[in-house]
């Protein structure tokens, strides 16, 4: 199977006030279709901030991301939100659903973006919550749910559009060790039945044996690619 | 439309807040739809198709001068008039003296100047052949339980009568009715007394009448009528100004008090602390979501979709305190005046303030909705997302 994401070169440079930060240095890397990738590191290493470039939520300093053949370091705003929509599926560490809205309606959010109607957003925003094993929970709001359970539905919001690449930031970071097994279940059979390709950051070396390699990065740069 | 769930369930995150908000929107587009209905009413005085055929004559010095009643039959005499009547203030108080009612002395005429008005013709009979008599408009008589038949009390806040007292005592002759049943007329709510009485009984301004009504044949003629009749007191003692029904209103009126620098001046300073008010709510709310609307922008709604959404949230919560604020002016005002008897005229609020009142939910709701809207379109989604 070919390379759906692949960096050349990739730097990202912040600046705070009058100073530079480089957060990212010179970053190659080659992630096939339908692998499951987990980043670790200690804490500013970068990972988040490669997870954001992957996925399209930030743009590189310098270097080439491209995902699925597209050059999304060359995107603009409007065009890489569009990217986004079509093509990457986002699982937060706080899972950051809309309070106020339920179960269902949070999945439908992504499809607003679409032509879809408004029964056909429904359905498939069912179907995705069956997927995840809460369509009896479509009509609860995240408040009435427990973080195990919001997070999954953070996933049918995830997939409700179907992307090819889900991005997960700390997935289990915020859920007790048996919600997190459930989440990362999930994510492998997302993963190995439904053909996602998925690159998680995790600190949890426990989480990141559900992914199939695992690269490590310290202070911007990739040190080392085993295979789980 | 497929957003409104979104804007909706956004208006109702913080539900005392939203309540809060909405209850100070409501009041100040109450208080809108009331005064500008009165605004409204004050400017349309006068602008009746009747009210075109008539001009007033009143001194040229001041309201409060007199003139004499022998200018009546000089003033018939002007090419283009077809009648002249005459009345003068007369300042009744029934039972309290703060219980002011327009009462005026007129001539026999007096009557026949206004057809948006009516009285039986016997009643009318009644009232020539009685000296003491009085027409009380129908909403005065509803109000304080008056019939024909009836003496009435009232107290001159300027006249006394014969044997010095400001106490006067007339008989109630007649009603004075709208002509249409729905229409509302000043006079419905205010006495007419026989100027020969008045006249007679006091000793002050014998032979001189407060103002002329005079009805042209042809409205488009008016101009020149009106300067025919001052032309008649030019160099005298007397001399008269004489104006539309319309423009005589508007100059009694804002002798009063300009109605609609008031109304505007208590509006802008309501409109004023609204604008603060929401503005500070809709930026609390924006704040407070920073992460959703940075999800929102994660998962591919563009920037110019999140700042639609915000300036959307704003206006429907304007637009919602202030339709509900009209409309319960639009109820409350004629029930205020079915509760008086028609006493206090509150109009129920007229096409034109509805558009400037939906004119203006709009402009407030677009004004404060404009920051935090600006603030979201900018938000860096990874910052946000962090938390920074």
């Amino acid at each position: 199977m070919g390379n759906l994401i692949e960096t050349r070169d990739l730097a990202k440079v912040y600046t705070r006030g009058k100073q530079k930060v480089e957060v990212l240095h010179h970053i190659d890397l080659d992630i096939a279709e339908g692998d499951f990738l987990a980043l670790m590191g200690p804490s500013g290493s970068g990972k988040t901030t490669l997870l954001n470039l992957i996925g399209g939520l930030d743009t590189p300093s310098a270097g080439i991301i491209s995902v699925g053949g597209q050059r999304i370091d060359q995107l603009g705003a409007g065009a890489l939100a569009k990217w986004r929509a079509a093509n990457v599926g986002f699982v937060f560490q706080f899972y950051n659903l809309m309070p106020m809205l339920s179960a269902q309606r949070n999945v439908e959010l992504p499809l607003l973006l679409t032509r879809l109607s408004s029964a056909e957003r429904r359905q498939r925003a069912s179907i995705a919550l069956q997927l995840v094993g809460l369509a009896d929970r479509a009509s609860h709001k995240p408040t009435e749910l427990s973080g195990g359970q919001q997070q999954r539905v953070a996933i049918a919001r995830a997939i409700v559009s179907d992307p090819t690449l889900l991005v997960c930031d700390e997935p289990t970071g915020d859920l007790d060790r048996q919600s997190a097994e459930d989440v990362l279940g999930l994510l492998r059979t997302l993963n190995r039945e439904h053909g996602k390709t998925i690159v998680m950051v995790t600190h949890d070396p426990k989480a990141a044996e559900y992914a199939n390699h695992t690269l490590h990065l310290d202070k911007g740069t990739l040190v080392e690619q085993a295979i789980a | 439309m497929k957003y409104l769930h979104l804007i909706w369930a956004a208006l109702w995150r913080r539900k005392t807040r939203t309540i809060l908000t909405l209850v100070s929107i409501l009041a100040a587009f109450l208080l809108f739809g009331m005064l500008d209905g009165v605004r409204t009413s004050f400017a349309n005085a006068g602008k009746s198709a009747a009210g075109a055929e008539r001009l007033q004559t009143g001194s040229k010095l001041s309201f409060i001068e007199t003139l004499p009643q022998s200018l009546q039959a000089r003033m018939e005499q002007v090419p283009g008039v077809k009648m002249v009547a005459y009345a003068n203030w007369f300042g009744g108080a029934y039972q309290d003296p703060h219980n002011q009612i327009f009462t005026f002395a007129v001539s026999d005429n007096y009557v026949d100047m206004y057809p948006e008005v009516a009285v039986s013709p016997a009643e009318r009979k009644a009232f020539e052949q009685t000296r003491t008599g009085v027409l009380v408009g129908d909403l005065l008589a509803k109000k304080y339980h008056w019939k024909v038949g009836d003496k009435l009390p009232l107290q001159s806040n300027i006249f006394p009568n014969r044997d010095g007292s400001k106490n006067w005592s007339f008989d109630i002759v007649g009603v004075i009715h709208a002509s249409k049943p729905d229409d509302k007329q000043m006079l419905q709510g205010g006495i007419l007394m026989h100027w020969k009485y008045f006249d007679e009984s006091n000793p002050y301004n014998r032979g001189r009448v407060g103002w002329y009504v005079t009805r042209v044949n042809d409205a488009s003629q008016s101009d020149r009528v009106a300067n025919a009749i001052d032309a008649l007191s030019a160099n005298s003692d007397h001399e008269t100004r004489t104006m539309t029904e319309q423009a005589a209103m508007a100059q009694w009126i804002k002798q009063m008090a300009d109605v609609g620098f008031i109304v505007v001046s208590i509006m802008g300073a309501v409109f004023f602390t609204l604008l603060l008010l929401t503005g500070n709510t809709m930026a609390q709310a924006v704040r407070e979501r920073t992460s959703e609307l940075a999800v929102l922008k994660t998962i591919g709604f563009s920037s110019v979709s999140v700042l639609g959404l915000v300036l959307a949230e704003s206006v429907a919560l304007v637009l919602l305190g202030g339709v509900l604020g009209l409309g319960l002016a639009a109820v409350l005002g004629p029930l205020l005046s079915a509760g008086t008897g028609g006493m206090v005229s509150m109009p129920p609020v007229p096409a034109s303030s509805w558009a400037i009142g939906v004119a203006l939910m709009l402009a407030i709701g677009l004004l404060v909705g404009l920051l935090p809207a600006m603030r979201a379109m900018r938000l860096n989604i990874v910052d946000a997302l962090a938390g920074r």
